[in-house]
C-alpha cells in the first residue's frame, strides 16, 4: 500500500518534541488532567472496556440462542444478560463515544480554542461516568438485572428481585456526566470559535456535536427523574407507577422514552458529523450542501423530542396520540434522507478515494439507509403494531447503532488515529477488519428482520423450534462480528509501539486540528488561527500537501 | 405451525391489508437502498483517485436539488403515514356484532373465559369467520397478546382493559405469543389460537359440561356482593346503561364500557354520576379480576347495544 | 483579579462564558423539575379531591412564611449584586450575609414543616396513617400527593443547601476583596441560580399549598 504524506525527518524517529502524550508519564497527570485530550483519551480507555463488557454479554446469549430449547444458561441469567447488554451497550458505550471520546478530542481542535470551556468540568464528567460505570458492572455481574434496560413498571418497581436500585442508580449517575458533556460543548462552540470563524465555516462534525450536546442537555435530567422515581416506587412501596395503588404504568414509559427517543439521536448524530468530514476528505472536495446538512442536524434534534410516542403505539395509549407521534416520526426522517442524499451527491465529481474510514463511511451511508427505513416501518401504526415487541424492532435498531454509530465510531477513530496517536496502523488489517465487520454484521442482523416479521418477540430465552435455522445464521454472524471488533483493536495497540509515525496532514484534510503536529502539543495552538476560509476548501490546499496517497 | 418459514401466513382480511402496506414501503426502501448503495459504487469507481495529486472537479449545491429529494420523500412519507393511520384505526375499531371473549394474562399464563362460560388456559378456541373482541386485563405486570398470523398486538395492563380484535379467514392452530417482557418465563407465556369451524366451535363450548354462562356468573355476583340493595332503588338502574352516554356529577360525560364498569366498581369516588350521591362502597380487594369481568358482563347482557363499539381513545 | 484560565484569549471572553454556561445549566434544571412537576400534575387532575385533601394537612402559616423569607433572599441577593456593579465590596458582604441568614431561616422552617409532618404520619412509607374522611378519598392517592411533595421540597431544598455552600464560598472571598466592579462574575452566576431555585419554588408554593384552598 502506498504511504501517506511522510513526517518530517526530525520526527521520524521520536516524533514532535513536546505534545500532548509526552507531557507527563506519571498516572497522576493523566487522572488529574484537565486537557481535552487527555480527558478523550480517559473516555477511550472506558469506552472500550465497556464495549467488551456489554459484546460479552451479546457472545453468551448468542450462542445460549442456537437451539431453540435454550440449553446454555438458565432463564434468569438469560434476562440478565440482554438486559445487561442493554444497559452497558447503551449507556456506557454509545452515548459517550463518539461524544466524549471524538467530540472531546477534537471539538477545541476544530474551533481554534485551546481548551473546553469547563476543563475541570471536563475531568469531573469522567469521574462521574466512572462512578456510575463502575456501579453499573457491580449490578449487572454480580446478582444481574432482569427487567430488560428499557425498566417498564410495574415489573421493575414491584416485581423483580434483581439488583435494579444499583443498576437505576448506575445510569442515574453516569446521566450528570452525559449533561456535563453536552454542557461544555454547547458553550464552547457558542463562545470559543477562533477569528473568523463564524457558524457557517464550522465543520459539520460540529454542528452535528452541538445538537448532540443541545438533546443531552434537555433529555437526561428527565430520564434521572424517571429513574429515581422508580426507586422510591421500590424503596417506599408507592403507587406511582402502579395500578394497584393508584398510579400509571404508562407514566413511567412517557417519561422514560421522553428521553430515550432522543438518546438514539445522542447516537447517531455525531457518527453522522463523522461520515460528513470522511466523505469530504475523500472525495476531497466540500461536501454538498452544507447548509442543509448543518440544519438537518439541528431539525433531527428538536423534532426527535416530539416522537417518543412511536415507542407505545400498543401500550394503550391514546389512538389520536398515537396518530401525532406517526406523522412526526414520518418527519423526522426526512433531514435524515437529506444527509443521505447529499452524502451521496459529494462522491459525484469527486477524487474518490477508498481507504479505510471512507469503506466505514460508505458502509454507514448504506446500512443506516437500510435501518433508516425499516423505521418507516415502524412509523406506519398498522404494520408496527405487528412488528413491535419482535426481533423485528432489534433488527432495525441494531442497524442504525451498530451498522450506523458503532461504524461511524470505528471511521472517525481510524481516521483521526495519526492526529490523536501520531502513529499510522496497517491498512491492510484496517481493511480486512472493516470488511469481515460488515459482512458479520450484516449476517447477524438481516435474518432478525425475518425472524420478527414471522412473529418471535423479543427478550425470549427460547423459542418455537421453526425459528431455529434463522437464529442459528445470526448466531454465526454474531461470531464473525465479534472477532471482527477484536481486530481493529488489536492492529491498533500494536500501532501505537510499531506503527510508522505519522506527519502532520496525513489524509490530507482541512479543517484546523489537521493543522496542528500531529499529537498535538498540549495547548493546541501557540497562536490562535483566524479563519477566512469555507470549512471543506479542498481545492485550496497544495500541491505539496497531497503526498503519495 | 410447525415448518420452516420465511414469510407468515395471512389467516385474516387485516393481515393482508398490513402485509400490503409493508410490501410498499419494502419496495419504496429496496429502490432507495439500491439506489443509494448503486450510486456509491458507481461513482466510487467512476471518479476513483488516479493520482496522490488529483484534484475534484468543483462543483455546486443547486438548492432545487434540495427541494426535490425533500419534497419526494416527504410525499412519499405522508402516503405511508395516511396509510398506516387508517389500518391503526381499523385495526382498534371491532366490529358491533363481535363476540366478546375474556382475557385474564397473569405471570405466566394466560387465562380465557368464553361467554358462553367455558374457560380455557393458553389456548383460545374461535369460530371461523366470527368477528371475535378481546377485553383484556392483567393481574401483575404489563403483559401483551400477540397472535402473528392476523398480524395484531396490544399491551395488556394491570388496572384497566385493552381490546383488540380480529377476524379469522382461515382455519387451523396459530402462535400466540406474549410480546411484553414480563419476567423469568416470559418466554413460556405462550399458547395456542385455535380456529375451527362454526359447528365445531359450538360443539366444543358445550363440551366441558353445563358451565355457566358469564353473564350467569355475574347475576349471581352480583345478588352475592349485594348490589342489587340499592342499584334500581336509590342508586341507578343498570338497565340499559351499557354503551349509554353517563353524566358525571363533574360536568363531564363518557360513555359506559367495560372499562368505566370496573373503574367504578373498584373506585367508585371517581367520575361519580350525576345527580346521586356518592356513598357507594368500593369493592376493592374483594373481587377477582375473574369476577369483575363477570359482573360487566352480566351488565352488559341487562340490555343488548347498538352503539359503535370503538375502544375508547 | 481574576485569573485568566488557559482555554480563555481574554478575561471578558472567559466572564461572557461563565454566565452563558449558567443559563444553559438552568435550563437542564428547568427539565429536571419539570418532569417532577408533570407527574404531580397529572395524578393532581387524576385525583383531584386525595389531593385536595392532602394539601390541607400542609402548613399553609409556615409555607406563606417561608414564601415570604425566599423572596426577600432573592432582593439581598439582587441587591448585593448591585452593591459590587457599583464597587462597593462592603455592601456586598452584608447582603450575601443576609441572603445566607434568609436562606437558613428558610431550610430551619422547612425542616419544622417535615417534622410536624412526620409527627402527623404523612411521611410517605411504612409509617404513613391517614384516616379518609369519606370513601372519595383513597388513602393510597393521599399518600402520593405526600410523595410528590416530599419529594419536590427536598430536591428544592438540596438546591437551595448547594447555592447556600456556594454563597458561603463567595462571602469568604468577598470578605478578602476578591471582587470588584469590573470582576464579579461569580456573584452574577450565583445570584442567575440563586433566583432560578426561587422561581422553582414560586410554582411549588401554589401547587402544593394553595390547592382548593
Amino acid at each position: 500500500m502506498s504511504t501517506l504524506a511522510p513526517a518530517p525527518e526530525a520526527e521520524k524517529r521520536h516524533g514532535p518534541n513536546r505534545n500532548y502524550l509526552n507531557a507527563g508519564y506519571t498516572v497522576r497527570s493523566w487522572l488529574l488532567s484537565t486537557d481535552h485530550k487527555r480527558v478523550a483519551i480517559l473516555y477511550l480507555v472506558a469506552v472500550t472496556l465497556f464495549f467488551f463488557v456489554g459484546g460479552a454479554a451479546a457472545v453468551l446469549f448468542r450462542i445460549h440462542l442456537l437451539t431453540p430449547g435454550g440449553l446454555l444458561v438458565q432463564p434468569e441469567t438469560y434476562n440478565k444478560l440482554f438486559t445487561a447488554h442493554g444497559l452497558v451497550m447503551v449507556f456506557f458505550f454509545l452515548i459517550p463515544s463518539i461524544p466524549a471520546v471524538l467530540g472531546n478530542f477534537l471539538v477545541p481542535l476544530m474551533i481554534g480554542a485551546k481548551d473546553m470551556a469547563f476543563p475541570r468540568l471536563n475531568l469531573a464528567s469522567w469521574y462521574i461516568f466512572m462512578a456510575g460505570g463502575t456501579l453499573m458492572i457491580f449490578a449487572t455481574v454480580f446478582g444481574g438485572v432482569d427487567t430488560g434496560w428499557t425498566f417498564y413498571t410495574p415489573y421493575s418497581s414491584m416485581f423483580s428481585n434483581s439488583n435494579v436500585m444499583l443498576a437505576a442508580l448506575g445510569v442515574f449517575v453516569a446521566g450528570f456526566s452525559s449533561i456535563l458533556t453536552g454542557l461544555n460543548f454547547v458553550v464552547t462552540i457558542h463562545k470559543m470559535r477562533a477569528p473568523g470563524l463564524t457558524w457557517f465555516r464550522l465543520p459539520l462534525f460540529i454542528w452535528a456535536i452541538y445538537a448532540t450536546g443541545i438533546i443531552m442537555l434537555l433529555g437526561t435530567p428527565v430520564l434521572t427523574m424517571a429513574l429515581a422515581l422508580v426507586g422510591i416506587e421500590r424503596i417506599l412501596r408507592i403507587g406511582i407507577f402502579d395500578p394497584a395503588l393508584g398510579g400509571d404504568p404508562l407514566l413511567f414509559q412517557h417519561l422514560f422514552w421522553f428521553y430515550s427517543h432522543p438518546a438514539v439521536y445522542i447516537m447517531v448524530l455525531p457518527s453522522m458529523g463523522v461520515v460528513t468530514e470522511i466523505v469530504a476528505c475523500f472525495c476531497r472536495k466540500r461536501i454538498f450542501g452544507y447548509g442543509f446538512i448543518a440544519v438537518s442536524s439541528l431539525a433531527i434534534a428538536s423534532v426527535g423530542f416530539l416522537v417518543w410516542g412511536h415507542h407505545m403505539f400498543v401500550s394503550g395509549q391514546s389512538m389520536y396520540g398515537g396518530m401525532v407521534f406517526s406523522f412526526l416520526s414520518f418527519l423526522v426522517a426526512i433531514p435524515s434522507a437529506i444527509k443521505v442524499f447529499n452524502w451521496t451527491a459529494t462522491l459525484h465529481r469527486g477524487s474518490v478515494s477508498l481507504r479505510t474510514p471512507m469503506l466505514y463511511a460508505l458502509g454507514f451511508i448504506g446500512l443506516f439507509t437500510m435501518g433508516g427505513c425499516t423505521g418507516l416501518m415502524l412509523a406506519a401504526m398498522g404494520v408496527d403494531i405487528h412488528v413491535t415487541g419482535t426481533y423485528f424492532v432489534v433488527a432495525h435498531f441494531h442497524y442504525i447503532m451498530v451498522g450506523g454509530a458503532v461504524m461511524g465510531y470505528l471511521g472517525g477513530i481510524h481516521f483521526w488515529w495519526p492526529k490523536m496517536t501520531g502513529r499510522l496502523y496497517s491498512e491492510r488489517w484496517s481493511v480486512l477488519s472493516a470488511i469481515l465487520i460488515f459482512i458479520g454484521f450484516n449476517l447477524t442482523f438481516f435474518p432478525q428482520f425475518v425472524l420478527g416479521y414471522l412473529g418471535m418477540p423479543r427478550r425470549y430465552y427460547a423459542y418455537p423450534e421453526q425459528f431455529q435455522v434463522l437464529n442459528v445464521l445470526s448466531s454465526a454472524g454474531a461470531s464473525i462480528l465479534g472477532g471482527g471488533y477484536l481486530l481493529p483493536f488489536s492492529y491498533l495497540l500494536w500501532s501505537l509501539k510499531y506503527g510508522p509515525r505519522a506527519g502532520r496532514n496525513p489524509w490530507p484534510a482541512t479543517g484546523l486540528e489537521w493543522k496542528t503536529q500531529s499529537p498535538p502539543e498540549t495547548e493546541n495552538f501557540v497562536v490562535t488561527p483566524v479563519v477566512d476560509e469555507e470549512a471543506y476548501a479542498y481545492h485550496l490546499l497544495k500541491e505539496s500537501e497531497l503526498g503519495t496517497a | 405451525m410447525k415448518e420452516f418459514q420465511i414469510f407468515p401466513e395471512q389467516s385474516s382480511a387485516h393481515a393482508a391489508q398490513v402485509d400490503a402496506l409493508f410490501f410498499f414501503i419494502l419496495a419504496v426502501s429496496a429502490f432507495f437502498s439500491i439506489l443509494i448503495a448503486g450510486t456509491l459504487v458507481y461513482f466510487s469507481i467512476k471518479y476513483r483517485r488516479k493520482s496522490p495529486g488529483e484534484f475534484a472537479v468543483i462543483t455546486d449545491s443547486p438548492v432545487w436539488v434540495e427541494v426535490v429529494w425533500t419534497l419526494i420523500p416527504l410525499a412519499l412519507a405522508m402516503v405511508m403515514f395516511a396509510w398506516g393511520s387508517r389500518l391503526y384505526f381499523s385495526a382498534y375499531r371491532p366490529p358491533s356484532d363481535a363476540m366478546d371473549i375474556q382475557v385474564i394474562g397473569k405471570q405466566w399464563m394466560w387465562q380465557m373465559q368464553h361467554p358462553q362460560g367455558r374457560r380455557e388456559i393458553n389456548e383460545l378456541h374461535v369460530p371461523l369467520g366470527r368477528s371475535i373482541r378481546l377485553v383484556m386485563i392483567s393481574q401483575d405486570v404489563i403483559h401483551d397478546f400477540y397472535i402473528p398470523t392476523f398480524r395484531i398486538k396490544q399491551d395488556v395492563l394491570p388496572g384497566r382493559y385493552t381490546y383488540e380484535w380480529f377476524q379469522s379467514s382461515r382455519l387451523g392452530e396459530f402462535h400466540l405469543f406474549c410480546a411484553q417482557y414480563c419476567g423469568t418465563q416470559h418466554a413460556m407465556m405462550t399458547g395456542r389460537v385455535i380456529v375451527m369451524e362454526p359447528a365445531q366451535y359450538d360443539a366444543w363450548l358445550s363440551g366441558s359440561g353445563s358451565e355457566e354462562t358469564m353473564a350467569q356468573s355475574g347475576e349471581r355476583l352480583y345478588r352475592q356482593f349485594g348490589c342489587n340493595a340499592c342499584h334500581g332503588v336509590k342508586a341507578p338502574t343498570l338497565a340499559g346503561l351499557f354503551g349509554s352516554r353517563v353524566q358525571f356529577a363533574s360536568g363531564d360525560s363518557g360513555i359506559a364500557d367495560e372499562s368505566y364498569l370496573r373503574e367504578h366498581i373498584l373506585t367508585p369516588s371517581v367520575r361519580t354520576v350525576a345527580g346521586y350521591p356518592s356513598i357507594m362502597p368500593t369493592y376493592k380487594g374483594q373481587m377477582t379480576e375473574d369476577q369483575l369481568a363477570q359482573i360487566v358482563a352480566y351488565i352488559k347482557s341487562l340490555r343488548s347495544y347498538k352503539t359503535d363499539r370503538e375502544q375508547k381513545p | 483579579m481574576a485569573q485568566l484560565e488557559m482555554s480563555f484569549e481574554n478575561i471578558e471572553q472567559q466572564q461572557a462564558t461563565s454566565r452563558f454556561g449558567m443559563w444553559v445549566f438552568l435550563a437542564t434544571e428547568m427539565l429536571f423539575f419539570g418532569a417532577l412537576l408533570l407527574g404531580y400534575c397529572i395524578y393532581r387532575i387524576e385525583y383531584p379531591n386525595a389531593f385536595a385533601a392532602g394539601s390541607e394537612h400542609l402548613n399553609l402559616k409556615l409555607g406563606t412564611i417561608n414564601t415570604a423569607i425566599l423572596l426577600s433572599s432573592s432582593l439581598t441577593v439582587a441587591l448585593g449584586l448591585r452593591a459590587i456593579q457599583l464597587g462597593r465590596t462592603r455592601s456586598l458582604v452584608y447582603f450575601l450575609a443576609a441572603t445566607i441568614l434568609l436562606g437558613s431561616v428558610f431550610l430551619g422552617v422547612k425542616g419544622t414543616e417535615y417534622f410536624l409532618e412526620y409527627k402527623d404520619g404523612f411521611v410517605p412509607g411504612a409509617s404513613f396513617v391517614y384516616s379518609s374522611p369519606s370513601p372519595g378519598i383513597d388513602p393510597h392517592h393521599v399518600e402520593m400527593f405526600f410523595l410528590f411533595y416530599f419529594i419536590l421540597t427536598s430536591v428544592h431544598a438540596l438546591h437551595m443547601a448547594i447555592g447556600l455552600g456556594v454563597f458561603s464560598v463567595l462571602l469568604v472571598r468577598s470578605c478578602r476583596h476578591r471582587y470588584s466592579a469590573q470582576d464579579h462574575e461569580a456573584i452574577e452566576c450565583a445570584g442567575l441560580y440563586w433566583h432560578f431555585v426561587d422561581i422553582v419554588w414560586i410554582f411549588l408554593y401554589p401547587l402544593l399549598y394553595l390547592m382548593g384552598r
